[in-house]
This record gives structure tokens, sequence and C-alpha cells, in this order.
């Protein structure tokens, strides 16, 4: 086994002698190895954690891929790779340093398949521009994270990524045909196929969601969707957040299955506004949008009993998008709100729990309680109609201390979410963030079958280490709570602030 | 100086607002680090690195501020390759200023490293002496003409001279507008009356190289503001706006010229200052935050900015006075940055466009990308400049069009040298020049 306490800190000569090897496999413009330039790659989407890579690499092909994890190999360095950097659990950062194999350059659509509605992809490939290049055709790639402009398949595929839409269409698992993968060794292996009916163990549906701790995807086989006929978009303003969950409850109970069910608090509602001018009224406590779409017979129909069960729940106003431009400017608010809190705060901590929908009131106040109780604002925007919280705590890591709080904060918010018969991860990951909550949800027994699984894919756990799993004695520690310093910032790779 | 990671000590955080070479750019804090700006980004599409993305950039800009980093070679490399196109402030949802970061951040190494003694010499001769003295601009242009028509050019390009020049030169050679005979560049009449029922009087913004390049823009601007009922004026003390000096670093003289047009304009008693350059457009709506710290002219640099508005922008503000006569063409638009990223003009021109009879109009994959122009950014990074422009070319010649609109003269040359070395048949055209033409078919 792998340990990071005896990986010495490189020195200057060995740096080069192993820069020069990288260079050997891509190219000296695909290797980073000057600290202001690795300093870029400290963290992700969640700022609390930081870790500095010995070297950015930016393979183009899966022999590239290969080579490098190879080489890896060899010098017993840990890697991990990075797709946009979007992730919010800390999943792509280089918690032990070693290498970051960014995808960067692996962006290509292979092969589209329109009569048997498939498309290859490298992971590099930006989610949303998928959907743009079988658009003109009529498809589009049903997983959509609210991030789906910038995060990329690979990405999406190690965090088994949800969407909005996930409630009717579920997650990227369920879109996932086939993978190639650079397997931790360095072998290059096909898992599943081009058809949903693969023999043989689902390795496919075992790699989806293993957090880049399994391997590095380098092609990806997506089912691609025939766009509906018709949407409908449902917007329902409640001047009580209490309303507004009864209300998603209200939808599910009368049998509506809305491809879309999401909620967004007045705070949030505040921000969004002053980012893009939406149209969701600020004095409102929350709203709801809701989407339908399908056969555009019914739908009518369908919509006015969505309609009917906000108003029965108390909504001061409900009333449907006029045209795709006020669909597209409502969907634009929903899915900038994480980015738009940047108007209300210098920084914010996503939280991701998910819990059965009925006890959706009680959380919700709870989640607001916790939060007030360490001095700190929260605001929620999540997918209501599946359970998946997203409560945002807001912070200002110049203020000493509040980092700290928010730790605090949101692991209550964790436990709560276990309490009440939910998960501590809907869809952002466990990565480093919140793999000490681990046995909140699993038991000794579970967690080590999850480690004999991880064994035998990644059993020198070289590739992505520190994450997922508690971590007692190494991996970078949650920043602000850690008190003595970590072997990598012994090691002068990671530091906090 | 070699960087070790152990020098990298947690820096204290400095007391006080953010700032570089004396600029705020407290700004940057407003950056959560979401990542949504990144895949709208030319550069981090091209290069795939983060240090050279918008969050990379505000991130690097933050570390310097703050101490974190030193403006070292490498860094100064990524923030000068920025665009300042400002695709990212479109889609940031958090407002993250970023055109204001990125100025301050190119002031500090036009301070700290200005570079060698070739960029200097460059730098001095675009923003020192000809951006900031029309005349000398004029006499430029002129030999500029005489080089072209003597035929040396032809002479110069054929024997591959061209590849003997020094450094970015070649680059530059091969954007040389066809500069247009003299009769071409003679000045606007001081004074275009409104046509039908006045609507208002409205001041021109000739323009340092617009005037002497694009004199046909000029007129043509001049005579579709007289047919939809605006009287035209075009100060004659005005300079340069000084745009190309604040995005290039050079941010005292941006200041003086920023004065000095605010002075020019105030004269002519118009409702409202009409711009057809998208870089100067954007930069004339910020001499407000330009010369804020300024007590003497900040009130005066704020009513100046309140006036200024792009041509399309005026245009669209009421249906276009008929009659029309059809131009049937099939064009597709191009949105110049500091149009649509750094005015947020997007639909105007499309309303424009829209309301020319038999005008065919088809869409632009990536239309609000950069193509390269830049200021002179095709000068000072022509490699990055080329990949770009390429990408351009690749979407317009995909739509079939017979010609690219477009409402700023950079992106006009770049595109037109850009589809000539593809030898491929497609103008490029200013919307006015468009609309003109339907107004004097
Ligand atoms: C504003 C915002 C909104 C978001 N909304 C949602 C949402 O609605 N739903 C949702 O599920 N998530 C959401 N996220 C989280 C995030 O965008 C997703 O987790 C996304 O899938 C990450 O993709 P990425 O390319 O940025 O990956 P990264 O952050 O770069 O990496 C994420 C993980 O993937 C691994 N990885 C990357 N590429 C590969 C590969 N080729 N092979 C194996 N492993 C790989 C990394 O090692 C890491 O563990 C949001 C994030 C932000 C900032
Ligand atoms: S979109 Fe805005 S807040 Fe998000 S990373 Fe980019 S600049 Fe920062
Ligand atoms: S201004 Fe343009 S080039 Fe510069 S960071 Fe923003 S998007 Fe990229």
């Amino acid at each position: 086994m792998y340990n990071p306490a005896t990986m010495a800190a490189l020195t200057a000569t060995r740096k080069r002698e192993l820069r020069r090897a990288l260079e050997a496999i891509v190219g000296a413009p695909g290797v980073l190895s000057d600290p202001d330039e690795l300093l870029v790659y400290e963290s992700d989407g969640l700022t609390l954690f930081r870790a500095l890579a010995d070297f950015v690499v930016f393979p183009t092909s899966a022999e590239q891929v290969s080579a490098v994890v190879g080489l890896a190999n060899r010098e017993r360095m840990p890697f991990v790779a990075r797709g946009a950097g979007t992730g919010l659990s800390g999943g792509c950062l280089p918690a032990e340093g070693g290498l970051v194999l960014s995808l960067m350059r692996m962006n290509r659509v292979l092969e589209v398949d329109y009569e048997n509605h498939f498309a290859v992809v490298e992971p590099g490939l930006v989610n949303l521009h998928l959907s743009w290049t079988v658009g003109p055709r009529g498809f589009y790639y049903a997983p959509d994270p609210s991030s789906q402009q910038a995060c990329t398949l690979g990405g999406n595929i190690a965090n088994n990524s949800g969407g909005p839409h996930t409630l009717k269409y579920g997650v990227t698992t369920n879109h996932v045909l086939g993978l190639e993968v650079v397997m931790p060794d360095g072998e290059i292996v096909w898992l599943g196929g081009r058809t949903r009916e693969a023999s043989g163990y689902d390795l496919t549906g075992v790699f989806v969601g293993s957090e880049g701790t399994f391997g590095i995807a380098t092609k990806i086989v997506v089912r691609i969707l025939k766009k509906p006929q018709a949407v409908r978009t449902v917007l329902a303003v409640f001047d009580q957040i209490d309303q507004a969950s009864a209300a998603v409850s209200a939808i599910i109970a009368r049998g509506l299955v809305p491809a879309a069910v999401e909620m967004i608090d007045q705070l949030t509602i505040q921000a969004v506004e002053d980012a893009f001018g939406c149209g969701y009224p600020r004095d409102a406590a929350a709203a709801l949008l809701v989407e339908l779409d399908g056969l555009a017979v019914g739908m009518e129909a369908q919509a006015a009993r969505i309609v009917e069960a906000c108003r029965d729940a108390g909504a001061r106003e409900v009333r449907a998008a006029r045209d795709e431009a006020e669909r597209q400017l409502l969907w634009k608010g929903r899915k900038s709100a994480f980015g738009a809190y940047g108007r209300v705060s210098p920084a914010y901590m996503v939280m991701d729990g998910v819990i059965p929908r009925t006890k959706l009131p009680y959380v919700l106040r709870r989640v607001n309680e916790i939060v007030a109780a360490h001095g700190l604002r929260v605001g929620n925007v999540f997918h209501a109609g599946d359970g998946n919280l997203h409560p945002n705590i807001l912070y200002d890591p110049r203020t000493p201390g509040e980092e700290a709080r928010v730790v605090a904060a949101g692991a209550e918010i964790m436990k709560l979410c276990a309490e009440v018969g939910g998960s501590i991860s809907g869809e952002h990951g466990i990565g480093l963030e919140k793999s000490d909550f681990m046995p909140f949800i699993f038991s000794a027994a579970d967690l080590a079958l999850m480690q004999r699984l991880k064994n035998a894919f990644n059993p020198t756990g070289l590739c992505n280490p520190g994450k997922v799993f508690p971590t007692k004695k190494s991996c970078v520690e949650v920043g602000p709570v850690a008190h003595r310093p970590h072997a990598i910032e012994e090691k002068g790779l990671a530091q906090r602030f | 100086m070699a960087h070790t990671i152990e020098e990298r000590a947690p820096a204290p955080a400095p007391a006080g607002p953010l700032s570089l070479h004396g600029l705020s750019v407290e700004g940057v804090n407003q950056c959560v680090h979401c990542g949504l700006c990144l895949a709208s980004c030319p550069t981090f599409a091209e290069l795939g690195t983060e240090m050279d993305s918008p969050r990379g950039r505000i991130f690097l800009i933050k570390s310097l501020a703050e101490g974190r980093v030193a403006l070292t070679e490498g860094t100064a490399r990524h923030l000068s390759l920025c665009l300042d196109c400002r695709a990212c402030e479109t889609v940031c949802p958090a407002g993250v200023p970023y055109g204001r970061l990125i100025e301050a951040a190119k002031a500090a190494i036009e301070r700290e490293r200005p570079g060698g003694p070739g960029r200097r010499a460059f730098r001095w001769l675009n923003f020192g002496l000809l951006l900031g003295h029309p005349r000398l601009l004029a006499l430029a242009a002129a030999s500029l003409r005489l080089y072209q028509a003597s035929g040396l050019q032809s002479l110069v390009r054929a024997s591959g001279l061209v590849r003997l020049l020094p450094g970015t030169l070649p680059a530059w050679e091969a954007l040389l507008p066809a500069m247009p005979a003299a009769a071409g560049r003679v000045p606007l009449p001081p004074l275009h009356p409104a046509e039908g029922a006045r609507r208002a009087r409205v001041a021109l913004l000739a323009g340092c190289v617009q005037s002497v390049v694009f004199g046909a823009h000029n007129r043509a601007t001049a005579r579709v503001l007289a047919k939809n009922g605006y009287e035209v004026v075009v100060p004659a003390s005005q300079g340069c706006c000084g745009a190309l000096n604040a995005h290039g670093g050079d941010h005292a003289r941006a200041l003086e010229m920023a004065r000095r047009t605010i002075a020019a304009f105030e004269g002519a008693r118009a409702e409202a200052v009409v711009v057809n350059t998208s870089g100067c457009g954007a930069h004339m709506k910020a001499y407000g935050h330009l010369l804020g710290g300024d007590p003497a002219w900040a009130a005066r640099a704020r009513r100046f900015a309140a006036s200024v508005r792009d041509v399309a922008e005026l245009l669209a503000q009421a249906p276009l006075r008929g009659p029309l006569a059809p131009v049937p063409m099939t064009v597709t638009y191009h949105d110049p940055c500091h149009v649509v990223h750094g005015q947020k003009i997007r639909d105007e021109p499309r309303r424009l466009l829209a309301q020319i009879p038999e005008l065919t109009v088809v869409d632009l994959a990536e239309s609000d990308w950069c193509c390269g122009s830049a200021g002179l950014y095709n000068l000072t990074e022509p490699e990055m400049a080329g990949r770009l422009l390429r990408r351009k070319v690749g979407h317009v010649l995909a739509t079939g069009a017979e010609a690219v609109v477009t409402a700023n003269p950079g992106c006009i040359l770049q595109i037109q040298q850009g589809l000539a070395a593809h030898g491929a048949p497609v103008r490029v055209l200013h919307i006015v020049e468009i609309l003109d033409r339907a107004y004097h078919a």
C-alpha cells in the first residue's frame, strides 16, 4: 500500500527529472510545474479546501493518460483527474500532492449515432456542448447539473451528477452506456458498451459515482434523447416557505410527474435578481419552478392540476412562462443561483443533503435555526422534487473564526439529514468535504465492503487518495478546524489561511 | 526570480481594500470560484489551462494584490493573454467587475514589466504618439496609403520580405487596412441636418483610427442618423477617447484623454454622444468610474458617460423610419465584444437588421466570441489572435452567408483579413453600411 507519510518532498533535481519524463509523454506545453501556475489549481468550486499538485499535465489521448498513469505508478506518485473544477466537495484536489491530469484538452464529440440514440465523447467535453452538438437534429443530453455550461462529462460520471430534471430522467448513471477507462495501474479497458443490455457485471454502474478513485474515464458512451414535443414551465410564488414545501408534496401526491420541481428562497431570489433580473418576485418567501415535458396531448390538463395544487397549498401567484425566452430566463436564474451568492457574500459553502420529501418543512426550519445559531446566513435553492437540499451557508473567509463555524454548522446539517432517514450527499459527491461524515450513514461493515471494492480497482491507493473514506490520519484536513500541520503542509504542498 | 514554495509563507491579510498599482481590485472578492465562466472564455477554450481562464486570472490578480505571488514573467504572460473581451462578465452570476480588474493588472504589468526595447517602442508609438495626435495619425495614414498604392506592399508581400520583418510586425503588416484615397479621408462636415421631423441633436465620435481608416463608416452613420431625424454634430476639437491606452495598461494617459474628450463634447450641447466603434463606446460609458476619484471631474464624467450611445442602441429605440429599399442578401451578424459584453447590446443590431426588406440573417455559431482583434491584441499576441480568427472564419464559412455584418472597425479588419487568407469571397460590413444601403439603394 502506498503510504503518504513516507513520500518525501520532491527535490529540485527530482522535479526536473519528472518534468522531463512527463514532457516526453505529453510535450512541454502539456506540463505545468511553476508554483504560481499550480496555485491556480489549488481548489475546485469549494474554496474551503486547498492542496497543491507537483505537476498538472494535459494529456490528449487515452494512450497519453495511460502513459502518465504508468509513470506515476513507477514513481509512486499519487494522481487525480480534473475536469472543469466545478466540483463542490474537493474531489479533484491532489490531497497528497503528485499529479493532476487535466482532461480539458480531450473534449471532442467522437461519434453520434442518431439511429440508435447514443454519442461517444471524450471526458473533457462540457455537458451543455453535447446538447448543442446534437440539438440541431432534435436531440439532447438529459442530465443537466446547474453547472452544465461549464462542467465536464468526465466530472459528471465521477460524481454521478444530477440536475433539476433528475426527478423524471434520473441521474448520470441512467444515461451512461459504456466507458473506456485507464485503470489505476495504467491499463486501458472498456466497461459496458454501446447498448443498454451488456452482459456480465455492470461495471459501468460501479464506475459511475466512484469519484475518480477507480480510474480515469477517457471515452464515454452516453444516451441522447429526443427533445420532448412540448414543455410547460410554471412559477409559483409563496409568502411562507412551509407553503412551498407543502406544495411540493401536494404535486407528487396527486400523481403528477413533473420533469423538475425546484425551490428557491428569498435570499437566493434576491441574489439571482441582482445578477440577471430573471423575473422572480423579490418579496416572495419562496418560489417553486415546476416543469412538465412530454407529449403535447394532455399537457394543458396536467399544468392546470399543478397550478391547482400550488394554489391549494397557499401560493399567492401561479403563472406559466409565456414563451421560450421567459422560460430560459427563469432557468438561467435557477441555474446561476450558487454563483449569484457572490452578490451578497464573498464565499459560501454548499451543502448537499437528501431527505424524504415529507420531511421538507421540518428540515428547512431546522436548517435555518442551526445556521442562525452559528451566527451565519443561509440561502436555499434545491431540487425539491427529489428531496435533494442545497443549503448554502454564506460566510466571509477574511473574518477570523468564520470558516470554523461554517464547518460546524455544516456537520450539524448533515447529521440532521441522516437522522431523518436521508443521506449526506445527493449529487456533489463525498470528496474531501464529507469523507469524515460517512459514518453518519454507513456502518463499519458497509464501509469495509466499499473499501474492498475500491481495493479491487485501485489497490495501490495512488489514484485520487484521501477521498470518500473517513480519514483519521492522512490527507488534507478541513482547513479551518484542523490544528496540527498535515503531512502535505509539512512538505509545503498545501497551506491553510 | 525563482519562486519556491517555501517562500510563499501565508501572507498576512493586507489591511484595507485590495489594490494593484493604486487601482482597486477589491472586486476579486466577489468571485465565488464557481467556474461557470470557464467555457465562455476564448483563451481557456483554446488552451485548457486555468491560468488562462477568468477564474484563474481573477485568482492570480487576487494573489498578486495579497502578495501571495510576484509579478513574474509567467504570471504577466497569463494576464497579458487575456483579450479583455469581457465574455466572462456576461456570464458571471456574481457580478465580478472583470474589466476593471484586468485593466488594473495590465497597468501593474506595464509599470513593473514594461518588456524589452522593441515592445516599449511599439507602445510609445501607438499610445504615446499616434493615438494622442490625430494629425500624426493622418500623416501615418497617408504614408501607408502610399505604401499600398505604390505597389510596394504587394512587392513586400510577394517577395516574402514580410517574413523578415521583426517580431509582431508581419502580423501587423497583414492587418493593414486598405487605406482609402485622400478623398475618402476628408473630415466629416461639422453639422449634418436632420431629415423629416427632428428627434434630437446628437454628437458623433469620429474616432481617432476610425476617422482615418473608416471615414466611410462615419459618413454612413451620419446619413442614417439624419434619415431617422437626428441632427448630427461632429465636434472639431475631439481626439482619441483613450480606450486603447486604458486596455493596454497606460492609465495616466487614458485619464488625460478622457478629460479632453469630455471637454470637447460638452461644447456640442447634444442630447447624446453617438459611437460606432465598440471599444470606444464601452470605454466612454465607463468614464464615470475612470474619473470617479477626481473631484473636479467626477460629476462631469458621470453625466457624460450617461449620454453615450452605441449607434445601434440609439437607432433601435424606435422603428427605423422608412422607406427602406430591399437589400436581397444573406448575412450573418458577429457581436463585437465591447458591444455585446462591454455594453450588453445584443438584440438591438439584430432588430435593426430584421427591418431591412429581403435581407436574410442567419445565426453565427459563437457569434459573441472574440475574433482576436481585441484592440491591439492581434499585434501583441498574434499567435492566439490567429487561432481565434481561424475559429471565427470557420464559423462564418459554415453559415454560407455572403457577408458578415458587425459593428466595429477592429473586427472588420480582422475578419476581413481572415476571410481573405482563406480566399473566401465573403464581405465584412459595418451595420451602418448596410442600413445606409437600404436608405440609398
Ligand atoms: C454553480 C454550480 C452548480 C452546480 N450544480 C450541480 C447540480 O445541479 N448537480 C450536480 O450534481 N452537481 C452540481 N454541481 C457540482 C459539479 O458541477 C458537478 O459535480 C460536476 O459533475 C463536476 O464536473 P467537473 O468537470 O467540474 O469535475 P471536477 O470538479 O473537475 O471533478 C470532479 C470529480 O470528478 C473526477 N473526474 C473528473 N474527470 C474525470 C474522469 N475523466 N475520469 C474519472 N474521474 C474524473 C475528479 O477526480 C473529481 O473527483 C454544481 C457546481 C457549481 C459550481
Ligand atoms: S463565474 Fe464569476 S464568480 Fe464564478 S468563477 Fe467566474 S468570475 Fe468567479
Ligand atoms: S476577458 Fe475574455 S479572455 Fe479575458 S478572462 Fe474574460 S473571457 Fe477570458
